[in-house]
């Protein structure tokens, strides 16, 4: 098994000689340098998308006031500090387009599988170490061309992060031509990046397997970066080329979107969807598989279910495929398809009630360590589970009538990509900090960042449920143009107070974060009493990862095993009836 | 904080309505199994000295039950759902008795055009009013949706309607109102910078007044 095309043997002559600092830090083709970079890259995305939240919520809740600090901007932005509709529509478009691209997704993807693929097959690097510094710098590069946007005359997108045409395609509608084109394009190079990260992925989870690492002896976080490696590949292009055809109708005179010159306005709906929802599940399934070992560290206890864990993955991602249809019941699409897009979407709901379970079978009868990633894990399920349940309520055609494009919807999407990826995010950064940095983060200040962040997030997003069942439109620049959204000011006002208060305590995460670096506790091979190959290395491990190739006996969830006296049982340990793969035969 | 759908005025409300509580009451039991048991698992089997989790690996039967539940519920919430949608938005659902009207969505307003005397929309004496649809209570309308520029969605919370008005396509809404008063329309799709006061009024009138309010109207085109 696991022939490859690199050599498994680590590469002593790397080794030998010092790197000079740039090739090190800078155009480092180190897999643990590279997701490091991802690392501090996106948490500098994180915190401009963050920025843009609030300036959205101060809007929503005191409309009328100047924005503190507002005198910033500039006059196209927000004259007096008093937001401008058009700089209101940037924003919305700009905090969707930045947390989903630029935040979350290299987040899960780009950190989580640079950093752990390699380190947890038992492989030196990535099977294509070059392609990978390339993946990087190509992404930090569309984040630079995305940011330079908001300074372009006409001001930045302003046709949503989900770029609707016409109102993306021509600037007679929009009055926005530059800043539509770069964020085209920026997303058309990120794109690039992605399809590099995911093939080179795939190749080193197919080719560098230490020796044992089969299939099913590979963690759950392994296979969820796998599975949706392959969705990248797949799902990416379909952006990309949607990308470039609204940027030819914008720039070259097609009319690919253009109703009155035989385009169709609904096509880029259909494209921007196909893609979006596999998209979906690539801001969902990484978290679900780190989750998955962090609950299964914390608990003392073999993952419940491993086997089906993995079916589940692996059926979320065909599913994922046939259910785009559900962002467009009301588009006008053919009423009869509403059914079929509508069962399928019931159908995808049941793996992830399976994983949720499946979870909560992982701490029952356990010995759960509520460390600080086990908390952020535990807070992970008990959010995604709202997600997941808000999301029936869509699925249903006609429930949907009334809350598409409400802050139901809202809600929804934060209850997963907040409350699920960004709490999955929180406990594998500092499940995994000790390997990246060598330091253990400070245990007290993460639970009370835990404690307080899990208040405030509920706080902000929970009423945004009753904001939606009130009718309370998305994407609105001033809500009290509404009668019938007048008596929600305050919960307006009271929702931008915890989100005010939300952002503010990340404080403490940012400083535990660099000041660990520096300052934390030293931190051993494995300060977690964990199975994976990863915690068999020295904190940080050297470049090439392995002193000798590894070999794997078991798969990564023997915690309480009887076979030993400790409650964990690293996968390379060997037990008197363990036998050498090479010598039971291919 | 209020989980309870606000007062609504159209024929197909309730049905919707009650599909809504029916979710909200099965995501409601779904939402304190997981949470509670959450909260039950992480305070029994918190970790204390002298104690070993047990070595379990899951349960073929558990897991039975667990995809067996979920999957049915959802596809009993699926065929209900079905029925409802295609009573409001299926391909034949416009019930033959409605009125027509003609909506022309463009950015900020809606225009609303109206058959004049002789019964019939696209004739000479259809009229035209901005922000403003007038409609008799207890009888189906049919607004066709027309797009002049980029999507719009209308959209009556108190009729439960949102449909979207796409450049290029013949889409047609209807309901019926079933209470005489004044509503607000929404635009529900970001249309461009004045999308947030691109709103219009509904008025539902009696039969009579409808009448009245129909001949006054066309007496004062007559005049103009």
């Amino acid at each position: 098994m696991a022939t490859s095309a690199v050599s498994l043997e680590p590469a002593a002559h790397v080794e030998a000689h010092e790197l000079s600092f740039l090739r090190k830090y800078i155009f480092s083709t180190d897999h643990k340098i590279i997701g490091i970079q991802f690392l501090l890259m996106s948490f500098v995305f994180l915190l401009f998308g963050g920025l843009m939240a609030m300036m959205i919520r101060w809007q929503l809740g005191f409309p009328d006031r100047p924005l503190p600090a507002g005198q910033l901007l500039p006059e196209t932005m927000a004259p007096d500090g008093i937001l401008l509709p058009e700089f209101y529509n940037s924003l919305v478009t700009m905090h969707g387009t930045i947390m989903v691209f630029f935040a979350i997704m290299p987040l899960l993807v780009g950190v989580f599988g640079n950093f752990l693929i390699p380190l947890k097959i038992g492989a030196p690097d990535m099977a294509f170490p070059r392609l990978n510094m390339a993946s990087f710098w190509v992404a930090f590069s569309a984040g630079i061309l995305m940011m330079a946007g908001f300074f372009v005359e006409g001001g930045h997108a302003a046709a949503g992060w989900t770029a609707y045409a016409p109102l993306s395609a021509d600037p007679e509608w929009s009055g926005v031509s530059g800043g539509q084109q770069i964020w085209l394009l920026s997303l058309a190079i990120l794109g690039l990046a992605s399809i590099m990260g995911a093939l080179n992925y795939i190749t080193t989870i197919v080719n560098l397997r230490a020796p044992g690492m089969t299939w099913f002896r590979m963690p759950l976080s392994i296979w969820s970066l796998f599975v949706t490696a392959i969705l990248v590949l797949l799902a990416i292009p379909i952006l990309s080329g949607a990308a470039i055809m609204l940027f030819f109708d914008q720039t070259i005179g097609t009319h690919f979107f253009d109703w009155t010159d035989g385009g169709q306005v609904i096509l880029w709906q259909h494209l921007f969807w196909y893609f979006g929802h596999p998209e979906v599940y690539i801001l969902i399934l990484p978290a679900m598989g780190m989750v998955s070992d962090i609950i299964a560290n914390g608990s003392r206890k073999p993952v419940f279910g491993y086997h089906s864990m993995v079916f589940a993955l692996i059926s979320i991602s065909f599913l994922g495929w046939v259910v785009w249809g559900h962002h467009m019941f009301q588009s006008g699409m053919n009423p009869t398809l509403g059914m079929t897009f509508m069962i399928s979407t019931m159908i995808i709901a049941v793996p992830s009630a399976i994983k949720v379970f499946n979870w909560m079978g992982t701490m029952w009868r356990g010995n759960i360590r509520f460390h600080v990633p086990m908390l952020h894990a535990v807070g992970f399920v008990a959010m995604f589970v709202i997600g997941g349940l808000s999301g029936i309520f869509m699925a249903s055609t006609p429930v949907d009538i009334y809350i598409h494009d409400t802050y139901f919807i809202v809600a929804h999407i934060h209850y997963v990509l907040f409350g699920g990826s960004l709490f999955a995010i929180f406990a594998a950064v500092t499940y995994w900090y000790p390997k990246m940095f060598g330091r253990m983060m400070n245990s007290t200040l993460g639970k009370i960042h835990f404690w307080l962040t899990f208040l405030f997030y509920n706080l902000t997003f929970f009423p945004m449920h009753d904001l939606g069942i009130a009718g309370h439109m998305r994407r609105i620049y001033d809500p009290s143009q509404y009668e019938f959204l007048q008596p929600l000011a305050p919960l307006n006002r009271f929702i931008t107070v915890s989100a005010l208060l939300l952002f503010t305590v990340q404080i403490l995460f940012a400083v535990n974060f660099v000041v660990s670096w520096f300052k934390g506790k030293k931190a051993g091979e494995n300060p977690w009493d964990a199975n994976g190959l990863e915690w068999t290395v020295p904190s940080p491990p050297p470049h090439g990862n392995f002193a000798k190739v590894p070999t794997v006996y078991r798969g990564p969830y023997e915690y309480s095993s009887p076979l030993v006296e400790e409650d964990f049982l690293l996968q390379t340990r060997k037990l008197a009836s363990d036998v050498d793969p090479a010598a039971a035969g291919p | 904080m209020s989980w309870i759908l606000p007062p609504s005025a159209s024929t197909f409300a309730g049905d919707m309505d009650f599909l809504y509580y029916v979710i909200l009451v099965i995501t409601g039991i779904a939402f304190v199994v997981v949470e509670v048991g959450l909260v039950v698992f992480a305070i029994k089997y918190r970790a204390r000295p002298g104690r070993k989790a047990q070595y379990i690996q899951g349960s073929t039967r558990a897991e039975i039950i667990w995809t067996a539940v979920p999957a049915v519920t959802l596809i009993i919430i699926g065929l209900m759902s079905g029925g409802v949608w295609n009573h409001i938005k299926g391909r034949n659902s416009i019930p033959p008795n409605a009125i027509p009207y003609e909506v022309h969505a463009k950015q900020f307003e809606w225009n609303f055009t109206y058959r004049g005397p002789d019964g019939q929309l696209g004739t000479g004496d259809d009229f035209t009013l901005r922000n403003q649809l007038h409609i008799p209570v207890n009888r189906p309308v049919e607004l066709q949706l027309i797009a002049e520029d980029v999507i719009h969605s209308f959209f009556v919370p108190a009729f439960r309607v949102k449909q979207d008005a796409v450049p290029g396509m013949d889409i047609r809404v209807w309901f019926e109102a079933t209470e005489v008063g004044e509503y607000e329309i929404a635009c529900a799709e970001l249309c461009g910078l004045g999308h947030y006061r691109m709103r219009a009024r509904v008025f539902v009138h009696s039969a009579e007044d409808y009448q009245q309010w129909l001949s006054d109207r066309t007496a004062a085109a007559d005049e103009e």
